[in-house]
């Protein structure tokens, strides 16, 4: 499970986290509260090829349709069936049980233009 | 909806209550409202299976006064409220000259001189700048009391019996009929109605009281494990769509008249056919050729296959061409499936047609059904 003071994050929300190759995906506990509770995950399939800042999937709540980019290219090599089963995994354990995507890739540099969980985490405060 | 960064918006006098309670604040109509405590499907379940408290102090309370106060609201309102008895509650639209509708609303009877009116917290000074232009020399005046009260919505199957502990009275309302209490000095309006689908009361209060009177309520039934909890307007949407309840701005707006959006029941077509006691009502003439003709499109259920949520603005379309749009959508925690609203052609809104949703770039199969989706 990544730990979030060592994953890096985008501007839309997305933590990952780089172990070897394999880059894993979810969204932070910000977007998580922001979404309001999540009702539907979508993921591109597994072995699917993506570009870096591709959209790789949807996830839906209650509210809104958000679209999940991945700021890294490569090839989808897993999608938590468990979150596209249980959607409010992404509410109740966005950094644990709640990741949505693994991607191995070749160019993990896009990771290093990110934020650190502490530049993140200031400006996007979670609530209470 | 955004989550709250200005401090121009209103506040409701349970602010604190909400902050407290760990709500999530948003803008809402110029209101700081809380969308959420914890989660909105777990609210809506805690409404519909035992019973759970809302803040709807937003929404407009406008008081009228005057002789001819019934006239005047006879004048603007599509329902008829002459004839109302004391302690009465009428859901009614107000039109404009097209038949859209301006808003709907709630009219309290509480003498043939006196009357409450409770709007939509967007349309507010939109109401009384119109009812300003169409006061005429009728007598009757009319004063925003919204600032000076609040109310509150305690709704769920639960609820009618736990204040039937406490307030038989209260308990042996029948639906849309208020009583008028004083309690610790001050005047407290209970009415069994509510926009949830499941019974319970609406309470309107002096401001003052707002945070004593929610600190009693909570006291009295608000532990963990208590029978109501609040709620947020996260709730109260999908609680409503499940209802098949119109939400300006979705189902009704000023292009779209009552009778498209099934609201026939409150609107009185004959109004002042039979005397000049009364006097039609504005939008009376256009909604007369619109009911001889029958609408073009209607209010219409849909149930989607899948687990998307439709949204307002989505297209409907049947065998490759459009008929309709969405107003309003959601996964419906009750029944597990998505649900929405639209508007669909009239000849092409049987129940038990095959339609298709977009959702985007997918088409998602769904049937239309006949409304609500739930009924307690």
């Amino acid at each position: 499970m990544p730990i979030p003071s060592e994953c890096r994050y985008t501007e839309t929300h997305e933590w990952l986290d780089l172990d070897g190759d394999i880059v894993t995906l979810g969204i932070t506990q910000y977007a998580a509260d922001e979404l309001t509770d999540v009702t539907y995950v979508e993921m591109k399939p597994e072995k699917s090829t993506i570009l870096p800042g591709e959209p790789i999937g949807e996830v839906e709540s209650v509210k809104t349709t958000s679209d999940i980019m991945s700021p890294v290219g490569g090839e989808i090599v897993a999608v938590n069936q468990r979150a596209v089963e249980e959607p409010s995994l992404l509410n109740s354990d966005p950094f644990g049980e709640g990741w949505l995507i693994k991607i191995r890739t070749a160019d993990p540099s896009p990771l290093d233009g990110l934020m650190d969980h502490e530049t993140y985490d200031k400006r996007f405060p979670v609530a209470g | 909806m955004s989550s709250v960064a200005s401090n121009t918006l209103s506040r409701t006098p349970f602010h604190e209550f909400h902050v407290d309670n760990g709500a999530r604040m948003v803008e809402f109509a110029g209101w700081e409202m809380p969308m959420l405590y914890r989660s909105i499907i777990e609210e809506h379940c805690q409404v519909r299976t035992s019973g759970g408290f809302f803040d709807v102090s937003h929404m407009g309370r406008l008081r009228f006064t005057g002789p001819d106060a019934c006239r005047f609201l006879d004048r603007v309102c599509t329902r008829q409220i002459h004839g109302m008895a004391d302690d009465q509650c009428r859901y009614s639209i107000v039109c404009n000259e097209h038949g859209g509708c301006r808003d709907d609303v709630l009219v309290y009877r509480f003498g043939p001189d006196e009357y409450l009116m409770v709007c939509n917290a967007a349309n507010r000074t939109k109401l009384l700048e119109h009812f300003d232009a169409v006061r005429g020399d009728l007598d009757a005046e009319w004063r925003d009391e919204t600032a000076r009260t609040a109310m509150i919505a305690v709704q769920g199957p639960k609820v009618m019996d736990l204040i039937g502990d406490v307030a038989p009275d209260v308990a042996s309302l029948k639906r849309f009929r208020f009583v008028r209490k004083s309690i610790m000095g001050a005047d407290v309006l209970i009415s069994r109605t509510g926009y949830t689908g499941e019974d319970g009361v609406e309470v309107i209060m002096p401001a003052t009281m707002a945070v004593q009177s929610v600190s009693l309520l909570m006291s009295t039934i608000g532990g963990a494990d208590s029978p109501v909890k609040p709620a947020g307007l996260g709730a109260r949407d999908t609680l409503r769509m499940e209802s098949a309840m119109a939400l300006y701005g979705h189902e009704i707006t000023e292009q779209i008249d009552p009778l498209s959006a099934g609201l026939t029941f409150a609107v009185k077509l004959d109004k002042g056919d039979d005397g000049p006691e009364e006097g039609a009502f504005i939008g009376q003439e256009a909604l007369k050729k619109i009911a001889e003709t029958g609408p073009d499109r209607s209010l219409a259920g849909l149930v989607l296959e899948g687990r998307r949520t439709p949204r307002q603005g989505m297209i409907v379309n049947a065998d490759g061409a459009e008929i309709g749009v969405v107003t309003s959508g959601c996964l419906s925690p009750t029944l597990g499936r998505p649900i929405a609203m639209a508007y669909l052609d009239s000849a092409r809104r049987e129940p038990g047609s095959a339609v298709e949703v977009l959702l985007g770039a997918k088409k998602v199969t769904a049937e239309v059904v006949g409304l609500p989706f739930y009924k307690r």
